[in-house]
């Protein structure tokens, strides 16, 4: 991108505007076409029997054989949301080709502005727009991005900070819904605002709908910018949880604006109902996540359809806990996050990499036409637009949330260890977007005969506030966490040696309290372990599978990423030469003050640690790909250049040749490093006694040992790993591939 | 964030000594006998000095050390194996030997002990816990530092690669250090590292010793790349302590360990609060 002739940049500033063009022109034509079919039935019908009568007429006159007809009826629904899928994947495609701007807005932005000039267009042609229908958006566009989120959610720093985020969500939210239904209706009552008519409930209502934290929006926008993994996950936690507390007011504010009275126990009933709703939620989650995962476990025989199993069990707990009024965003996250552990070790990586691929491409499209459509339903819905009414409750909505944050990080500072400091409030506040979900409630209000201004006047506030906070504070927040210096996300490297340490640590640290006589944090986790390892784990886990550590888990897929790069990358053979030229070129870039070590190249090394990290199935909380905006290529799927491969395969020689060299102390005979092969339909067993079988990598376990004797003559081999113990060299470190 | 322990994980072994409390013994080890090794309160704010520990959670660990230790005044290995849910911990060897090992009470010694008293006790227990407020920075920083000089000269590398704000990380790497240094020769071999996999691995059963040995190897050969070691003419004996430093630095210990050790503390506070 940086490299842009000034031609080549109008020729992409043509191309996308000819993409906007034909955008707007098919929409143009396909609403031509459902015009049609809409709005003129009547004569359809008419050529019809005209038809017929042609037809009967055909007996007598013979009609030529209709080459081409054109039958758009037949079609249309298919068509016409594949064309709306169509047109917004080819808009995101268009914005990055503009290289400028992807920088400076977010996507949701430029796909609202896009729906924004659809709408418009729709409407200049004074056609019926289809709007963000709640249905549509509640059953088939919120789903896959929740799911994703969920599924990919980072346990450790969730549940590290689950009380953080319980607060904020619940009493957070609580606190902005009544502030500014409140508030609204006082503003309501003045004399100029000439909507004195609007009762407290409806207040409380429109104050429930717009003070929830909207997941997509957050995602949208901080996946952008790339933050540390605290107040990310906070933000994020606090939108997901805050489900349950919409939903439950929303409902009940929904239900006594209906009514005549509200008597302190139907309050009651509605805090009862919170706990129903949360926890009922989660509970069905739960209970489809334990389903899926125990279906899983037999799915040796048919990978192929594994990952629909995890798809149609979370859908199913969504719309489980819809039917009953529950909150379905808990249900999925519970629903996913039970699922993971269990699937993971039962599926094949092949599966596994279609779920996350699938999810995240679900969850890109969903993201995608979510934005187009608020933008379309912008131009389409009812508005009425009160000056008053729309200012004040942006400026409460804003009002609220900071006082919010800061009141409740006051508190919430004394129970925690790492504390929130000014910086990460002022982030947690700015990241309070709301978006689509505030827009589908707001729809969904009914409307009487005297609330037709008022729903009308609501709709107009959440878009107003709706688009202030995505385009204002989404546009600004990136520049602002740059000048605040906010700490960005950390580069993941995942290593064995953090694994075995984080192990480690948590082992040390119940001992500890175990000692202190404390039962905490740490005792009841490892509590919960075993009752996981000792009973769940053998019901969900296929075969041995199941008692299978963690850390050899971990450790074996590693290998087995490892070794089938070294096999796909082919030969050996050219690889000494390469070699030799790489580490005589890092010789002379590098000499260290102390020692003339030459390191290895950054660039390899950040390669090696890519390929990695894209690999690693099992990385235990620590995923840190729930972001779809940087999903790694898969090597296996990338057929990239022939320099890539040379350099994997330069850096698993240098990598073998550890194994491979001869410590003079110790021992006379090289330890081989054996490679096994095998095809991935099989379950896998662990059985040290079981002998190697030779089966497809023989030809590998030649030319390692070939190579292993040119190398050990043509180099000095870093003898950095001794491998002590004469009797225990016969069998090498022989590991399976898993 | 709201800790669980608040809702009241009391742990019943303690009850007898707080209805001891209860009961009015204000001042239980003035009782105890004028056994030379067992502090009366007076000396208990020396003890806060040295080990950074508030008086109340002296008291509080006292009781504790007394309660395992059957009412004597030396803790014993077997003593430490009584305690039943230690015996589900893979490391429980490592974390019982972290306590006899005197490196641990204080730079300048060495050896194992047999036996400890209470003023070792809470020495190894101060290591896990990070400075707190309630001593002034000042006093946080001398403590620090001269312990700290002194291990680091033991170990042959020079402080001034630490910043101030790693003391407290340093520290508690090197009583980990410790614990994997078997033999206590300052370098962690293969051989230590391989033990400390198979122990971690201990409780899935017979998957041992080769994978074991194939997972140390990984982790020691990504040790020796962290910290630029792929010289070939050079034989990587072990990871000494600055290499350790470097490797643990990569994990962000330090806010983890903020973030976890401290809720022990958090414990030792709120309980005697609501109980004293």
């Amino acid at each position: 991108m940086a490299v842009v002739g000034p031609g080549s940049v109008s020729l992409r500033f043509g191309s996308v505007l000819l993409i906007l063009l034909i955008l707007s022109g098919s929409s143009w034509t396909r609403d031509i076409f459902t015009g049609r079919n809409d709005t003129r039935p009547e004569p359809n019908r008419e050529h019809h029997d005209q038809d017929q009568d042609h037809g009967t007429n055909a007996t007598k006159h013979k009609k030529a054989f209709p080459v081409l007809e054109s039958n758009y009826d037949y079609v249309r629904m298919p068509f016409e949301i594949s064309l709306w899928i169509l047109l917004a994947l080819l808009m995101k495609l268009g914005f990055h080709i503009i290289p400028r701007v992807s920088h400076i807005v977010p996507e949701s932005c430029l796909l609202i502005f896009v729906g924004l000039l659809v709408g418009g267009v729709i409407k200049a042609i004074h056609e019926k727009a289809p709007v963000m229908d709640t249905k549509l958006f509640f059953l088939y566009l919120l789903p896959p991005i929740i799911l994703d989120a969920g599924y990919f959610l980072p346990i450790r720093a969730f549940t590290e900070n689950m009380g953080t985020i319980l607060v904020f969500a619940v009493v957070g939210t609580l606190w902005n819904a009544f502030f500014v239904g409140g508030m609204m209706f006082a503003v309501c009552q003045i004399e100029a605002a000439a909507a004195a008519h609007v009762s407290l409930l409806s207040c409380l209502l429109f104050g429930s709908i717009i003070s929830a934290v909207d997941p997509v929006a957050v995602l949208a926008v901080f996946e952008e910018i790339h933050i540390n993994e605290l107040l990310h996950i906070l933000v994020f936690g606090e939108s997901l949880l805050n489900d349950a507390v919409t939903v439950v007011l929303y409902h009940l504010f929904e239900e006594f604006s209906h009514a005549e009275t509200v008597t302190v126990g139907d309050a009651f009933l509605g805090v009862v109902s919170f706990f129903v709703v949360s926890l009922g939620g989660i509970l069905a989650g739960v209970i489809y996540g334990v389903l899926g995962a125990f279906t899983s476990r037999f799915t040796s025989h048919s990978r192929v359809i594994e990952p629909l199993f995890v798809f149609l069990y979370s859908y199913m707990a969504y719309l489980s806990a819809e039917v009953f009024h529950l909150s379905g965003i808990m249900s999925l996250i519970a629903c996913g996050v039970v699922m993971r552990p269990y699937v993971e070790a039962n599926i094949s990586h092949k599966s596994y990499t279609t779920i996350k691929y699938f999810l995240k491409m679900w969850s890109s499209v969903s993201e995608t036409l979510i934005f187009i459509f608020l933008g379309v339903s912008t131009v389409e819905g009812p508005h009425n637009w009160n000056w008053i009414f729309v200012i004040f409750t942006l400026v409460f909505c804003l009002l609220s949330r900071v006082l919010g944050v800061i009141g409740l990080t006051f508190i919430i500072n004394k129970f925690r260890i790492v504390k929130l400091t000014k910086k990460d409030q002022f982030i947690v506040a700015y990241g309070g977007l709301r978006g689509a979900i505030a827009f589908s409630l707001g729809y969904l209000i009914h409307e009487d005969g005297d609330n037709k201004n008022t729903r009308g006047m609501f709709l107009t506030a959440i878009i107003t506030v709706i688009f202030f906070t995505v385009f204002v504070q989404g546009m600004t927040i990136r520049p602002l966490v740059e000048l605040l210096a906010v700490k960005k996300k950390k580069e993941s490297k995942p290593s064995i040696n953090e694994e075995i340490h984080t192990q480690f640590l948590d082992h040390l640290l119940t001992g500890i309290e175990d000692i202190c006589g404390h039962y905490g944090h740490h005792h009841w986790k490892d509590k919960l372990n075993r009752f996981n390892k000792t009973y769940v784990k053998k019901w969900l886990i296929a075969g041995d599978r199941s008692s299978e550590p963690q850390l050899i888990s971990f450790y074996n897929k590693m290998e087995m990423k490892q070794a089938m790069m070294l096999v796909e990358s082919g030969s050996a053979a050219k690889l000494p030469s390469v070699m030799a030229a790489a580490q005589n070129m890092e010789q002379q870039r590098e000499p260290t003050p102390e020692r003339m070590i030459p390191k290895i190249s950054k660039t390899r090394e950040a390669e090696i640690r890519r390929i990695l990290r894209a690999n690693l199935q099992n990385t235990r909380q620590r995923l840190r790909s729930y972001s779809r905006h940087d999903l790694f290529m898969d090597p296996f799927e990338d057929n990239l250049s022939e320099v890539r491969f040379r350099r994997q395969r330069v850096e698993m020689e240098r990598r073998m040749s550890h194994y491979l060299t001869v410590p003079a102390k110790r021992q006379e005979t090289p330890s081989v490093r054996k490679v096994w092969f095998e095809p991935e339909h099989k379950v896998y067993t662990y059985d040290e006694n079981e002998s190697p079988r030779p089966s497809d990598s023989a030809a590998l376990l030649d030319e390692s040992n070939r190579s292993a004797d040119g190398q050990s003559e043509r180099q000095k081999p870093t003898r950095c790993l001794s491998d002590p113990g004469p009797n225990e060299d016969e069998e090498g470190s022989s590991f399976r591939s898993s | 964030m709201i800790p669980v322990d608040v809702l009241g994980c009391v742990v019943p072994l303690i009850t007898s000594q707080v209805r001891e409390a209860a009961r009015g013994e204000r001042e239980p080890l003035a009782t105890m006998g004028a056994l030379k090794s067992t502090p009366d309160p007076i000396e208990y704010s020396d003890l806060s000095e040295k080990t950074g520990f508030s008086l109340k959670q002296i008291r509080i660990l006292h009781k504790r050390f007394r309660q395992l230790s059957d009412g004597d005044d030396v803790l014993r290995r077997e003593h430490f194996r009584c305690i039943s849910s230690l015996r589900y911990n893979p490391i429980s060897v490592e974390i019982i030997e972290a306590f006899f090992n005197r490196r641990n009470f204080s730079p300048s010694l060495q050896g194992i002990a047999d036996e400890i008293g209470f003023e070792e006790f809470l020495a190894v227990m101060s290591h896990f816990r990070p400075p707190t407020a309630k001593i002034t920075d000042e006093q946080r920083k001398n403590i620090r530092r001269e312990k700290l000089q002194c291990a680091f000269c033991l170990q042959g590398i020079s402080n001034q690669c630490l910043p101030v704000t790693g003391i407290k990380v340093a520290f508690f790497s090197a009583v980990i250090f410790n614990m994997h240094d078997s033999d206590g020769d300052g370098l962690i071999t293969l051989e230590d590292y391989r033990h400390l996999v198979e122990e971690l691995l201990s409780r899935s059963g017979a998957l041992g010793k080769e994978t074991a040995k194939a997972i140390a190897n990984a982790a020691m050969f990504e040790v020796a790349r962290t910290v630029g070691h792929t010289d070939p003419n050079e034989f990587y004996e072990g990871i000494t302590f600055e290499h350790f430093l470097k490797l643990l630095s990569n994990f962000e210990i330090e806010s983890r360990m903020n973030t976890l050790l401290l809720r022990v503390l958090m414990f030792l506070d709120m309980f005697v609060r609501s109980f004293l």
